[in-house]
């Protein structure tokens, strides 16, 4: 059991989940994530660790409602998780030879840029941040971030906060100011690739986190096999990390609406009939 | 003496009414009919049946004391040598160990020693003859055990039993390896498995799930803290066969398609939140006991054609006879001699045919086995709105990877002496991990051979 610390909701979909667990966050590194089981008859989720305090033993998952275990986490009054394992995942390479990186996160995808961003920061690299969101009711974190970002940019889709816009006209901009050394873009794969095929076009290398679906995570399932570079990878042991120039985005994105319609049947049936006991 | 040639027979259900539900195949075994079948054995003195068992049961002695209609004897002369005969009395394939050197196999048919196994162990969990009290373990002398297998499991028993403290160290969230996500619940309840695990509980071995060697925990902790360390992680990595489409959604490995099914209760969706789609038409690639697995369950979750795909002929399919028999009452088909070229999509990416490649059978190879060469521009298209491959798996890389310490062979399997010693003193591995894919009872024995060595090196220290 992993007892629940605090929950804080950021607005209608997304919040934060703080969990005692003092062995993943003794071993966490940038990168990685935790596979949770919310209730016994749930299912195995990857989340990544967006946050972890080694001398509290906890670990920060910030969380999307979409389905039925997200909605379940937000909704009830629960003062414990059964299981959670991790960390999991290659940790970030830390690049030292990297001076400036600009960090890219589109919703939720800010929340896994952070330890990252964290670890270039203590190493004294110059950040720039872009962070993108539908509109102004959504932003969440930001100020967080930009903790280690030298320059922190913020655009929403209907120009409510920031610049209106994509993330990917903002770094356009930023390249031609300063072509950066890195790029790390986590967010929704049209994002993602959409990233990737502008970094491409400027020679940048270009990193991305997947979080395909998953059943185990450590390897024994398959499910979560993408194609890198023309062979098959298997995210939750070989990744989530990769170099976006050689993701197949296409394929992911396919893949990532395979249990669409039985997602929606189980959140349905969830929010119908609570969880049966 | 007039011995009966063949041997009684132990019903399953009705094929038409067990493909409805994921309860058991085989039916419960009534005592006058194990008692029966022990009258046939012929109490060799130099009992062959147990050269043929990697653990050794006391084969001849435990069906004497169901012959005496003593089952709780029966049940401890098993115990002393493993702890889980429920699960193997199931899940054995008896007909290659203990049942092909009994005697009486010369003549006739051998004696049913695993449906007696079997009968042991169930009647030990329901009269409760396997109740077991905690052992006080010798102060200051701990051993680690990752993974929950049978290997780790027969290792973590052998161990308390010779009073060392052990602590199981498993990264799923369920307890007992293949037994749990994969062997499906109609051939291995999974209520046997937790009772015959609450007996090591019991006794004091502890169990810590969520717990990945590697990440939640390193090697290198375990060793700080405990004398010895036991690696049974098994082999669970599937292998794909790199053909186009086999990404499309609705294609699964079996190792996903079983856990899904087993471990994560997806046959009850939506009351388990894991979901499997519904297929019409599954194709299951390969011709192990993996893939009768996998085309069994897909029966019973309502396909209305099932079909098994394997390059080879009838003759050189890998999995048990048992298997492939009960697969056919099923009513699954089995297509020979096709080989997958590719994976056809429909337009929402999802599996919608699978083009085969018609092969015959070459000139025989060094072990004798004729191997599938492709006949030239013969190909047939199969509908399948799902494909499952079952072409056997590789050895995990995550904790190698992580402790670069830990020697691998050629195959990637854990490099180990003939003590199961690994390259790291003191870290011994057994099962699947060092074998490649085998079956419960060796991961068993190899379990067992460790636990020995560890407890000779900690009688030294
Ligand atoms: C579908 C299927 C059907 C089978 N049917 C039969 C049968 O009928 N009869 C038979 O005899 N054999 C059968 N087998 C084979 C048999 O199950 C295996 O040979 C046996 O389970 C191997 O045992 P093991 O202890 O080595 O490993 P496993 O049973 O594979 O257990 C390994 C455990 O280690 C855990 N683990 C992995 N990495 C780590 C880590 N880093 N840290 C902590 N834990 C970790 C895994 O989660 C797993 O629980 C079948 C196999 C499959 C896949
Ligand atoms: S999630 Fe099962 S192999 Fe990656």
């Amino acid at each position: 059991m992993f007892p629940i610390v605090s929950k804080k909701k950021y607005n209608d979909t997304i919040f934060e989940l703080e969990v005692e667990a003092p062995k993943i966050a003794k071993n966490a590194l940038p990168g990685q994530f935790a596979v949770l089981v919310a209730h016994e008859n749930g299912e195995r989720v990857p989340f990544t660790l967006a946050d972890c305090n080694k001398e509290k033993g906890t670990v920060t998952f910030v969380i999307q409602v979409l389905g039925k275990t997200s909605s379940y986490l937000l909704n009830e009054n629960l003062q414990s998780i059964p299981h959670i394992t991790g960390p999991l995942g290659i940790p970030s390479h830390i690049d030292e030879t990297k001076n400036h990186i600009v960090f890219i996160g589109g919703g939720l995808g800010i929340a896994p840029l952070h330890p990252i961003m964290k670890a270039y920061h203590q190493i004294g690299k110059k950040n720039t941040c872009i962070v993108g969101f539908r509109n102004k009711n959504l932003v969440f974190w930001h100020d967080r971030l930009s903790q280690y970002a030298s320059k922190m940019l913020i655009t929403t889709d209907d120009g409510s906060m920031g610049e209106k816009g994509l993330v990917t006209d903002v770094l356009e901009k930023e390249i031609s100011i300063q072509k950066p050394d890195l790029v790390y873009a986590i967010g929704p794969l049209p994002m993602m690739r959409a990233v990737s095929e502008k970094t491409q076009f400027h020679g940048i290398k270009t990193i991305v986190s997947l979080n395909p679906v998953m059943v185990d995570g450590i390897g024994m399932c398959g499910a979560c096999r993408v194609t890198i570079g023309g062979v098959t990878r298997y995210a939750c042991i070989e990744g989530p990390e990769f170099d976006a120039s050689q993701v197949d985005f296409d394929e992911l994105i396919l893949r990532s609406r395979q249990f669409k319609k039985e997602e929606d049947i189980c959140l349905r049936d969830y929010l119908k009939n609570g969880i049966k006991k | 003496m007039n011995i009966q040639k063949k041997r009684n027979h132990f019903p399953d259900r009705k094929a038409e009414d067990r493909v409805k539900d994921f309860q058991e195949v085989g039916l419960p075994i009534d005592f006058e009919l194990a008692q029966k079948e022990a009258g046939r054995c012929l109490q060799c003195k130099h009992a062959p049946c147990i050269t043929g068992c990697p653990v050794e049961i006391k084969i001849p002695e435990f069906i004497l004391e169901i012959k005496n209609a003593q089952i709780k004897e029966a049940y401890h002369i098993i115990r002393k040598d493993h702890f889980l005969p429920s699960v193997c009395g199931r899940v054995c394939p008896q007909e290659k160990q203990c049942e092909r050197l009994c005697v009486l196999a010369k003549t006739g048919e051998p004696v049913a020693i695993g449906k007696l196994e079997k009968f042991v162990g169930d009647e030990a969990i329901q009269k409760q003859y396997n109740q077991s009290s905690k052992i006080k373990t010798i102060p200051g002398k701990k051993a680690a055990v990752i993974g929950s297998g049978p290997a780790s499991l027969a290792c973590a028993g052998e161990l308390i039993k010779n009073k060392i403290a052990v602590d199981v160290f498993e990264a799923l969230h369920k307890i007992g390896g293949v037994l749990v996500y994969g062997i499906p619940e109609f051939r291995l309840p999974k209520k046997l498995i937790e009772k015959e695990i609450g007996v090591l509980k019991q006794m004091g071995v502890q169990f810590f799930e969520d717990s990945v060697v590697g990440r939640t925990i390193v090697l290198e902790e375990l060793l700080s803290e405990y004398q010895a360390v036991f690696i049974g992680v098994g082999a669970g990595t599937p292998l794909f066969l790199n053909i186009p489409g086999e990404k499309l959604n609705s294609v699964f490995s079996a190792n996903e398609f079983l856990t899904r099914i087993n471990l994560m209760n997806a046959y009850a969706f939506p009351e388990y939140d894991t979901p499997i789609p519904n297929a019409s038409d599954v194709i299951v690639i390969g011709g192990g006991n993996t893939a009768m697995d996998a085309a069994r369950n897909a029966v019973r979750l309502g396909a209305k054609k099932v079909t098994v795909a394997y390059r080879r002929t009838e003759n050189e399919l890998p999995a048990r006879k048992e298997e492939y028999h009960h697969a056919k009452e099923e009513g699954i088909s089995f297509r020979f001699l096709i080989s997958p070229l590719e994976i056809k999509s429909d337009e929402s990416g999802k599996a919608q045919s699978v083009v085969f490649q018609k092969m015959e059978l070459g000139a025989p190879d060094e072990k004798g086995r004729r191997s599938p060469i492709p006949i030239q521009d013969e190909t047939e298209l199969i509908q399948a709105d799902m494909v499952i491959i079952a072409i056997g798996t590789q050895s995990n890389p995550l904790l190698p990877t992580i402790s670069p310490k830990l020697k691998l062979n050629s195959k990637g399997y854990l490099m180990v002496s003939e003590n199961l010693e690994t390259s790291i003193p003191n870290v011994f591995a057994g099962g699947d991990i060092v074998t490649g894919a085998a079956t419960v009872i060796q991961a068993l024995g190899a379990g067992k051979k460790a636990a020995r060595q560890i407890l000779k090196k900690l009688e030294k220290e």
